[in-house]
C-alpha cells in the first residue's frame, strides 16, 4: 500500500524517522529517562516508535503513568497488556495517593478534575524516581501554546516551562545539557498532526483501545460536550443520562474526556471521520476550555 | 477543500512533506498569508475560528482577524506580535506542509535563523508598494545563508497597485539583481493579494499577463527529491544498540539517521576516527531488513567485522570521506543576550559528536541589512552574524555546509547556563 519513490520518503516515513531519531537522542543524552504513558493513542504511537527504534533491544525507559484514578477502565487493561507485551517497566504515579498525603486537594464542583492535579503526581513521580527527560506525546498541531513547544522543552528545578526563553532548537542537533535538578520533557511526534497519526495508525497496523471505536454507553451533555456516566462523575439535575453510540476522539481522564456520537468501527471509517471534521480534537477536552491561555499556564506549572 | 474533495487514505499515505519558512511582520500580511494558505485548505476548525472571532470582537476589531489565529503565547497576544517561532501544519491533497512562522524584525534574526535551518522552501513577502526593502535584503539573505533550496518570492498586496505587470516587473528585476550576488539556485516569484485571495490558492482574473501557478501550486510542485545530498554518504552513530536478550546475543548494531550518500549492503565502508574499514551486513529498519538507506532514513547498520565504535563516530564510504580537523572557520549567527566572547570556551555540538571550542578570531561582521562586511568591528552580540575562526579540542567529521546541510552544521553552547548561544555553518 506503500510506495516509496527513488531515494525519497513519503511524510508519514519521514515523520517517522525523524521521531526515531529524537527518541534515540533521548537515550543517548540522558542518564534516566521515562516515558509519559497516557493509553492515549499519541502515547502509544509513542510506545510503538520505542520499539522500532531500539529493536532488536528492548526499550531503554520505563513507561510512566500518571492514574488519576478516574479512568476508563479499558485504558488500563490495554496499558498492562501493552507493558507486558514489548518486556517494559510501568510505574504508576497515583493522584489518589498526592490527594491522600496531602499534597494535592481534589477539586469540588460540577465541574471537579483530576487533571490539574496530575501536575503534582507527574512531578513527584519524576522527582521519586530521579528521571531526568520525560517523553511525551504533545503535538503542535494540538493547542496553540503546543505551537511553540521545543523537541527538547527545557524544565527548572521545579518543573516549571518558560515559554519566553526557550532555547534555539536548530537543524536537528538536540541541545540537552542542564544543571542538577533540572530536567527536560521531549516531544518526538511535535511534527505529526491529528490525521498523521491515525494514518500512520492505519500504515503500522497499530493496536488502540476500543474506546476510540463505536460504542454504546451512557452519557451525559455538560456544555454541548457529550461526557461518559461515571459514579465520580457529579451531574446537575438537568442533566440527564442517555445510551448513545458514542467513540473517543481523545482518550484522558473521564471527567474530561468529551465523547463524539460516531458509528465508525474501523480506521478507515475514523479516518474518514476525522477528514471531514469541523472541530479540533481538543474542543472536546474540559480542560483546555478553562481559560484562553489554560494549556500555557498548565505547562509553565509542569503540566507536559 | 479536503471535505469536498473524495478523500483518499492511499494518496494519503503516498505524500511529501515540504518545510517552507515564512518571514515578515504583520505589515507585510504574513499572518493573513498563512491565515489563507490554512483557511482555504480547511486546516482552520470551526472551534478555531470561533475563538478567533471572539478575540477580534473582544479587540475591538470590525473584521475577523486572521493573524490573531497565529498568536501562540498570552504576551504575543496582549502585544499584538510574534516572538517565537511557531510551527502550523496543513495538507493539501498533494502534499503535507510545515510552515515555520518566523517574526521578521532585525531584533528576530535569531529566530528566523532557527526556523531557515529546517526548511526546503522559504516565502519572501515584498510590499508590492513598497518593493525591494531593506527587510527583503534581510530575510533573503538569510535563506540564503541557510542554503534553503529554494526560494518564493510573494509579491504581496497587487490590489493596492491596480494590479499592473508593470510593478510586479520592476520587483522581480530588483529583486533579481539583489539575489544574483547570493548563493540562491531556484527562485519563483508569484503576484498576489493574500486579502483579496488572488493567486494565493485560486487564479487571480485580475492578472491575466500572469501566465505562472498559483502559490498553493508552486508550493505543491516544487521538485524537493534533490534536496538532500544523495552522493557523500555520512552516517553519524547515535547509539549502539546492543540487546541483552539470547536469541541476539551477538547483535551490535549502529543506529543513526543517515546525514547524506546512499549506504547499500556488501558495500565497503570506514569508520572514522579509527580508519577502520569493514563491509556492511545488514540494515535494519525495525523487523525490516533494507537493502540500501539513504537521507533523511533513521536505521541500524551493522558491519561484517568487530570494530570499536561508539556515539559521536561516522560511518562513511572508504573512498569519499569528509574532512577531519580542530580548525574551522564558520558564518555564526549569535542568540544570545551576552555576547560572543572572543577568545572564550563553549561546548560545542557537530552531528552527534560533542566537544568544546575556542573562539580564535573574528575575521568580520556582517551587516544583515546592507550585505557590507564590517572588519572593524569584533564585537558580536545578539542577532548578529559573523565569520569567525574557532579551534575545536577533538578533530570532527565535517563538510561544508555548502555541501551538505547536516555535518557542515553546528550549535554553540555556554557552559555556564547550558543554554544554546551559537548557530554556525562550517565554511
Amino acid at each position: 500500500m506503500e510506495q516509496i519513490k527513488k531515494y525519497n520518503l513519503n511524510h508519514l516515513r519521514e515523520l517517522e524517522a525523524e521521531s526515531i531519531y529524537v527518541l534515540r537522542e533521548v537515550a543517548a543524552q540522558f542518564e534516566n529517562p521515562a516515558l509519559l504513558f497516557s493509553g492515549g493513542k499519541d502515547s502509544i504511537i509513542l510506545v510503538h516508535l520505542s520499539v522500532k527504534a531500539f529493536w532488536p533491544a528492548r526499550i531503554p525507559f520505563p513507561l510512566v503513568h500518571i492514574d488519576t484514578g478516574h479512568n476508563f477502565e479499558e485504558t488500563i487493561v490495554f496499558r498492562d497488556e501493552l507493558t507486558k507485551k514489548i518486556g517494559a517497566q510501568l510505574i504508576v504515579g497515583s493522584v489518589q495517593e498526592s490527594i491522600d498525603e496531602g499534597k494535592a486537594v481534589e477539586e469540588t464542583g460540577y465541574n471537579a478534575s483530576r487533571n490539574l492535579l496530575q501536575t503534582t503526581t507527574l512531578l513527584d513521580t519524576i522527582e521519586k524516581n530521579k528521571f531526568d527527560a520525560a517523553i511525551g506525546g504533545g503535538r503542535r498541531d494540538e493547542e496553540k501554546a503546543r505551537a511553540k513547544e521545543r523537541f527538547f522543552s527545557h524544565r527548572d528545578e521545579f518543573g516549571q516551562w518558560d515559554p519566553k526563553n526557550q532555547r534555539p532548537e536548530l537543524w536537528n542537533i538536540f541541545n540537552g545539557k542542564k544543571n542538577m535538578g533540572e530536567n527536560f520533557r521531549v516531544f518526538p511526534i511535535s511534527n505529526w498532526t491529528e490525521m498523521d497519526v491515525w494514518q500512520y495508525i492505519y500504515m503500522e497496523n497499530i493496536d488502540i483501545p476500543d474506546l476510540y471505536y463505536t460504542h454504546v454507553r451512557e452519557v451525559f451533555k455538560r456544555d454541548g460536550v457529550w461526557l461518559a456516566n461515571a459514579p465520580f462523575m457529579t451531574r446537575k439535575p438537568s442533566e440527564k443520562v442517555e445510551r448513545l453510540r458514542v467513540r473517543c476522539r481523545t482518550i484522558g481522564d473521564i471527567s474530561c474526556t468529551g465523547l463524539t456520537e460516531s458509528m465508525a468501527d474501523s480506521l478507515e471509517e475514523i479516518i474518514q471521520e476525522i477528514a471531514a471534521t469541523r472541530i479540533t480534537e481538543r474542543g472536546g477536552r474540559a480542560d483546555d476550555k478553562r481559560s484562553d491561555a489554560a494549556m500555557e499556564d498548565r505547562k509553565k506549572e509542569g503540566y507536559f | 477543500m479536503m471535505q469536498e474533495e473524495e478523500f483518499s487514505s492511499k494518496a494519503y499515505l503516498d505524500m511529501e512533506l515540504l518545510r517552507f519558512t515564512t518571514a515578515g511582520s504583520v505589515d507585510d500580511g504574513k499572518s493573513t498569508l498563512i491565515g489563507r494558505l490554512l483557511y482555504d485548505s480547511k486546516s482552520i476548525f470551526e472551534d478555531q475560528l470561533e475563538a478567533v472571532k471572539r478575540a477580534s470582537i473582544k479587540k475591538g476589531n470590525e473584521t475577523v482577524d486572521l493573524s490573531l489565529l497565529t498568536d501562540g503565547l498570552r504576551a504575543e497576544r496582549e502585544q499584538g506580535i510574534t516572538i517565537d517561532v511557531a510551527y502550523r501544519y496543513f495538507a493539501t491533497p498533494k502534499r503535507k506542509f510545515i510552515i515555520a512562522d518566523t517574526p521578521g524584525h532585525v531584533q528576530y534574526t535569531r529566530n528566523m535563523v532557527t526556523g531557515a535551518s529546517t526548511a526546503n522552501a522559504a516565502i519572501i513577502l515584498i510590499d508590492a508598494r513598497n518593493g525591494v526593502t531593506e527587510q527583503t535584503h534581510r530575510h533573503t539573505f538569510i535563506a540564503s545563508l541557510l542554503m534553503i533550496p529554494h526560494i518564493v518570492v510573494c509579491v504581496n498586496k497587487m490590489d493596492l497597485v491596480d494590479y499592473t505587470e508593470e510593478a510586479y516587473e520592476e520587483i522581480k528585476n530588483n529583486f533579481s539583481d539583489f539575489a544574483a550576488k547570493l548563493a540562491v539556485k531556484d527562485v519563483r516569484f508569484v503576484p498576489i493579494s493574500a486579502l483579496k485571495g488572488d493567486n494565493v490558492v485560486e487564479k487571480s482574473k485580475k492578472m491575466p499577463w500572469y501566465h505562472g501557478g498559483t502559490l498553493r501550486y508552486i508550493l505543491e510542485n516544487i521538485h524537493i527529491g534533490s534536496d538532500h545530498n544523495h552522493i557523500d554518504a555520512r552516517f553519524p552513530i547515535q547509539y549502539v544498540v546492543r540487546p541483552q536478550r539470547d536469541e541476539f546475543h551477538d547483535f551490535r548494531g549502529y543506529a543513526g539517521r543517515v546525514a547524506g550518500g546512499v549506504f547499500r549492503i556488501g558495500e565497503r565502508v570506514k569508520v572514522l576516527p579509527s580508519g577502520f574499514t569493514s563491509k556492511v551486513k545488514s540494515i535494519i529498519s525495525h523487523t525490516k531488513e533494507l537493502k540500501e538507506a539513504f537521507p533523511p532514513m533513521s536505521v541500524i547498520i551493522t558491519l561484517e567485522d568487530d570494530i570499536d565504535i561508539s556515539r559521536g563516530d561516522m560511518i562513511v564510504k572508504e573512498n569519499n570521506g569528509p574532512k577531519i580537523g580542530q580548525d574551522l572557520d564558520i558564518m555564526m549567527c549569535w542568540m544570545s543576550e551576552k555576547p560572543m566572547m572572543l577568545n572564550g570556551k563553549y561546548a560545542i555540538k557537530h552531528t552527534t559528536a560533542d566537544a568544546r571550542c575556542l573562539i580564535k578570531d573574528v575575521k568580520y561582521k556582517v551587516n544583515v541589512n546592507t550585505l557590507e562586511k564590517v572588519t572593524d568591528d569584533k564585537s558580536i552580540g545578539l542577532n548578529e552574524i559573523a565569520r569567525v575562526s574557532i579551534r575545536t579540542t577533538k578533530p570532527l567529521f565535517y563538510d561544508s555546509y555548502r555541501q551538505n546541510r547536516k555535518t557542515g552544521a553546528i550549535i554553540l553552547i555556554d557552559e555556564a547556563t547550558n543554554t544554546t548561544v551559537g548557530a554556525g555553518m562550517i565554511v
